[in-house]
């Protein structure tokens, strides 16, 4: 299960945006899946190390050579805006809540 | 003495001095201009795939090795998820629960661990030409987005902001002479982050703690941290409660404030990152480390004391380390009229400390054999104590040959 | 040779052609322009302009087009993974397998049309519209490899390559009637892959014949030192010639073939049935076999994929490229630009991932989840000691009806449940063809052990010539 609350946490931790209609639909999708995959719990992983990469790879280090960057323009091509040749972004400081 | 006992812990962020960045090819900037040094990778553009740096690895190695911490053999990056400008991928790729270097100790501070990360970019208020909305804006340089970090966490062993300052003066002096970083706190090369708590002296139980950030440089690392106490003292006194926060010090105004909003509530969720396989550090990798190490701080300590220096000079010519260069070429001047270790050592660390402050000796006006012949001619009677520090107030003033100033 | 001719070649046949002189390149690359032009099954979501200027001298491929996901990178060219949130992105760079099958001679044909950020079964998750199944337009290609499957399918390219995180290759490969292969997690390098779940996405092929997909992968496997995850593949890629399947143990694994739990519809299972019967016939011994936390790797995939997905999709946050909404300040400007410009499948995913990962979550669900992904491994490990191949039918459905599962989200994701379990084992792969039920296609998927792709290619080339499958119908079925 998966309640109302721990959605808006969750869609707050993920940078979404929920409509009323979507946290209800949201809620009780999410449980439903969740119900399925809860089914794991009963198995029994004492001792089951866990898989992070299926094939062990080694000597996957890169040598610290320079390789060439993006020109400039290049690199800001795609950029919704620009200015002072950077990105540019609403401000941080102006979300800080006061204390 | 206080009726509390403060418990302070350091997180100190050192930027490694490799040619490229953590985990692209893209050369580390030295003030290039903003988003000249970037690539698909660090610009976290969809598709790409970071690639650890080999030479990033053999510096946290050798890091862990000058700190005596125990070298994993086998470590893994994790990713740290948040969102925010200066974090292209919308998570930094960190270690975690297995990091690089375990335990450790500097001086008499236990380590906890070293672990490699990404540094994030850089965010600048954006002038007049950059408002969004009316709003204010920002704007990103991913330039230093990418360069390798080593942080360095030490167990909650340091009592006083004195101590810190030490403890942080004999890292710096180990990792220049590592070679591994500029170590240049005010340009951001060297940064540290302060745990701060207080407890009832002769308490063995932890308060709640704070962190202070980023403070940039080692007289902001001493007041800032007074001041955190201070201003925890106050609270407790007053019969309140610290508040477990981050916090910033403004040098300026000396006073602390709150960094992060509440929304902000911290939920990283770490976990392995797939894109990079585990980190397995060989015994090629540890013979390499361990050939790379120059002599330590301590090290230099005892060889200075074994030469006849008192334990106090010895330590800070070791653990200052261009005072100790500074020493070692005046010792090294050859000619008849060569100086004994300790009166030299003692003009060093005191007079010629007096006169210089924080400044490197060797960029000051007064060449070491200068000093060493101005020594020489006190320990043999040609010039009086006091007179001798009027010459050297003429050598730092003017530079020049003692033996000229006497005549 | 007539268009039809030239669109009725395979890619290999093709190659043939061209080195025979017998067909232009830019003859060939302008009867496939065209017929992706005139799709309309809204396979494509960008075809090329002009023919290739050139193709290099004895390039092994020759000239053969390729069309790809739109989830690769390729410089200058929209590479939107199906998403809003990358409308008109053309990346400064191009994706590794893409450069490499380009530099043998299979030049750029266009970018297909997927399920967003390869999230999805049945295609009818991507912003720029659902793509229909070129054997009924009632019904779904599968997906998230849609556009490449309806489109090989359907004769507007001579092959195509996609990417398999949970069965995105070779389950529409299946509901569309054509060969779809996702090898050995590794051998194909990731870098330029839009990604989806770092440690499942792997890209393959799907063609309209296992000589194809041999031809194609190929090209396709080698490390490169872009993807510190990839490998290299143990020698090299063989054509399969085999028409035998003498002393071949087949594996059929009970959890994966029955009838209870998943629901494997009954043509479907007896059109496995009857090519189990033929494999007889070639010399293959038939058992059942025994995959017992199988039945799980639904659920574990199911934290997986959306956990690395929460996290690959973070940078999607309107700052250096894609959809930017301003809302208010920086929090405003995420989470309007992220809400608009992700679909509800996905943003389900980013919430499942994230919770999943979320404080005091991480070992109940990712903790859990990777220690049956080791289990899972360790079943088809044993299985392997007593067989050459897993094999199972590759979706338990046929092409269901647009819009059937799209409220129900779990029935969509059982369409994975017979390939997940490969996928989360990092092992190769193959769905073959394997004659109609009520007239659509049914897949036939054999599994092997990690790198045994030559040896996965040979039986189900053998299986190919004893199944006769004819695909033609998908091609001259349109409107």
């Amino acid at each position: 299960m998966i309640d109302r609350e721990q959605v808006l946490h969750v869609a707050r931790l993920a940078r979404l945006e929920l409509a009323e209609d979507e946290v209800r639909r949201m809620s009780a999708e999410l449980s439903d899946v969740l119900d399925h995959i809860e089914k794991i719990g009963e198995l029994d992983l004492d001792g089951v190390p866990p898989t992070t990469h299926v094939v062990e790879v080694s000597g996957a280090l890169r040598p610290d050579v320079v390789e060439p960057s993006l020109p400039h323009d290049v690199a800001l091509a795609s950029a919704p805006a620009v200015a002072d040749g950077g990105f540019l972004v609403p401000s941080p400081q102006a979300d800080a809540e006061p204390a | 003495m206080s009726e509390f006992e403060p418990v302070i812990g350091l997180e100190i962020h050192v930027q490694l001095s490799t040619r490229t960045k953590m985990f692209c090819g893209c050369a580390l900037s030295f003030g290039a201009p903003p988003n000249t040094l970037t690539c698909p990778v660090c610009l976290g553009l969809p598709g790409t795939l970071p690639r650890a740096n080999a030479q990033a690895i053999h510096f946290g190695l050798m890091i862990g090795l000058a700190l005596e911490s125990e070298l994993a053999p086998r470590s893994i990056f994790h990713r740290k998820n948040y969102f925010y400008p200066d974090l292209p991928k919308g998570y930094q790729i960190s270690q975690y629960d297995e990091p690089l270097c375990r335990g450790g100790r500097l001086g008499d501070v236990r380590i906890h661990r070293v672990h490699l990360e990404e540094d994030a970019a850089k965010l600048v208020h954006a002038g007049s030409s950059g408002r969004i909305h009316g709003s204010d804006a920002s704007v990103v340089d991913f330039n230093r987005g990418g360069t390798p970090l080593a942080e360095i966490v030490t167990e909650p062993d340091v009592r006083s902001a004195a101590q810190a300052r030490e403890g942080l003066t004999l890292l710096r002096t180990t990792l220049r002479r590592l070679g591994v970083s500029d170590v240049n706190m005010e340009e951001g090369s060297l940064r540290c982050d302060a745990n701060i708590s207080i407890r009832p002296a002769g308490s063995s139980a932890l308060g709640t703690k704070t962190e202070l950030k980023n403070m940039n440089s080692f007289r902001f690392l001493e007041r800032g941290i007074n001041a955190e106490i201070a201003r925890q003292e106050a609270i407790v006194r007053a019969g309140g409660q610290v508040v477990q926060e981050t916090l910033h010090f403004d040098p300026q105004s000396e006073r602390i404030t709150s960094l992060r909003s509440k929304e902000e509530a911290h939920d990283y969720r770490y976990f392995p990152e797939p894109d990079l396989v585990p980190v397995a550090t060989s015994e090629e990798m540890l013979a390499a480390a361990r050939g790379a190490m120059p002599e330590l701080p301590a090290e230099r300590e005892e060889r200075l004391q074994s030469l006849g220096i008192s334990a106090a000079s010895a330590r800070q010519l070791a653990w200052r380390s261009e005072l100790g260069d500074y020493f070692e070429a005046a010792l090294a001047h050859d000619g008849h009229s060569r100086p004994q270790a300790q009166p030299l050592a003692n003009w060093v660390c005191n007079e010629l400390v007096a006169r210089v402050g924080e400044e490197d000796p060797n960029a000051s006006n007064v060449r070491p054999e200068a000093l060493a012949k101005l020594v020489a001619l006190v320990s043999a009677k040609a010039v009086t104590v006091s007179n001798a520090k009027l010459v050297l107030d003429r050598l730092v003033a003017d530079g020049g040959d003692p033996e000229q100033i006497v005549e | 040779m007539s268009t039809i001719d030239v669109i009725e070649l395979t890619g290999a046949a093709a190659v043939e052609a061209l080195e025979r002189g017998e067909l232009g390149a830019a003859e060939l690359f302008d009867a496939y322009r065209a017929a992706a032009v005139d799709d309309d099954l809204n396979a494509y979501l960008w075809v090329a302009g002009d023919a290739p200027a050139q193709v290099p001298d004895g390039a092994p491929l020759a000239g053969v087009p390729l069309a790809v996901k739109d989830l690769f990178c390729t410089e200058g060219v929209p590479s939107q993974a199906g998403s809003k949130i990358l409308a008109g992105y053309r990346p400064p760079y191009t994706a590794t397998v893409v450069a490499r099958l380009t530099a043998v001679g299979a030049p750029l044909l266009g970018k297909t049309n997927q399920d967003e950020f390869a999230m999805g079964s049945s295609n009818e998750n991507s912003a720029f519209g659902p793509v229909l199944n070129p054997w009924d337009r009632t019904r779904v290609p599968g997906g998230s490899s849609g556009g490449s499957a309806a489109a090989v399918a359907a004769g507007s390219a001579p092959w195509a390559i996609g990417t398999d995180t949970g069965g995105s290759i070779r389950q529409p490969a299946a509901l569309c009637g054509i060969v779809g292969l996702k090898p050995t997690y590794g051998t194909v390098s990731r870098y330029g892959m839009i990604a989806f779940a770092s440690s499942l996405d792997q890209a393959g092929p799907l063609t309209r014949d296992v000589t194809d997909a041999a031809l194609l992968l190929t090209h396709m496997v080698a490390r490169d030192r872009c993807d510190a995850t990839s490998i290299d593949f143990p020698g090299a890629i063989a054509l399969p010639r085999s028409e035998t399947l003498e002393g071949i143990r087949l594996g059929v694994p009970e959890e994966l073939s029955g009838e209870s739990d998943v629901g494997i519809e009954r043509g479907v299972l007896d059109a496995f049935n009857a090519t189990l019967r033929l494999a007889e016939g070639l010399g293959a011994t038939i058992q059942t076999c025994h995959l017992p936390h199988a039945p799980h790797a639904l659920s574990a995939y199911y934290v997986l994929a959306p956990a690395e997905a929460s996290s690959n999709l973070a940078r999607y946050d309107g700052v250096r490229y894609g959809l930017r909404v301003q809302d208010g300040g920086l929090v405003g400007m995420y989470t309007a630009t992220r809400s608009q410009g992700f679909g509800t499948e996905v943003k389900r995913r980013i919430m499942l991932g994230t919770y999943a990962l979320s404080s005091g979550y991480y070992e109940a669900y990712y903790g859990r989840a990777q220690r049956v992904r080791t289990k899972i491994a360790e079943d088809f490990r044993r299985a392997f000691e007593e067989f050459d191949f897993v094999v199972t039918p590759t979706a338990p459905s046929v092409a269901f009806e647009l819009g059937a599962k799209t409220d129900d989200p779990l029935a969509m994701y059982l369409n994975d449940y017979c390939t997940v379990p490969m996928s989360l084992a990092g092992i190769p792969a193959i769905s073959i063809p394997n004659g109609l039920s009520e007239g659509l296609p049914t897949g036939f998927q054999l599994a092997g052990p990690a790198f045994s792709e030559n040896r996965i290619l040979e039986a189900a080339y053998a299986l190919e010539q004893a199944i006769g499958f004819d695909g033609t119908a998908a091609r001259g079925a349109g409107p």
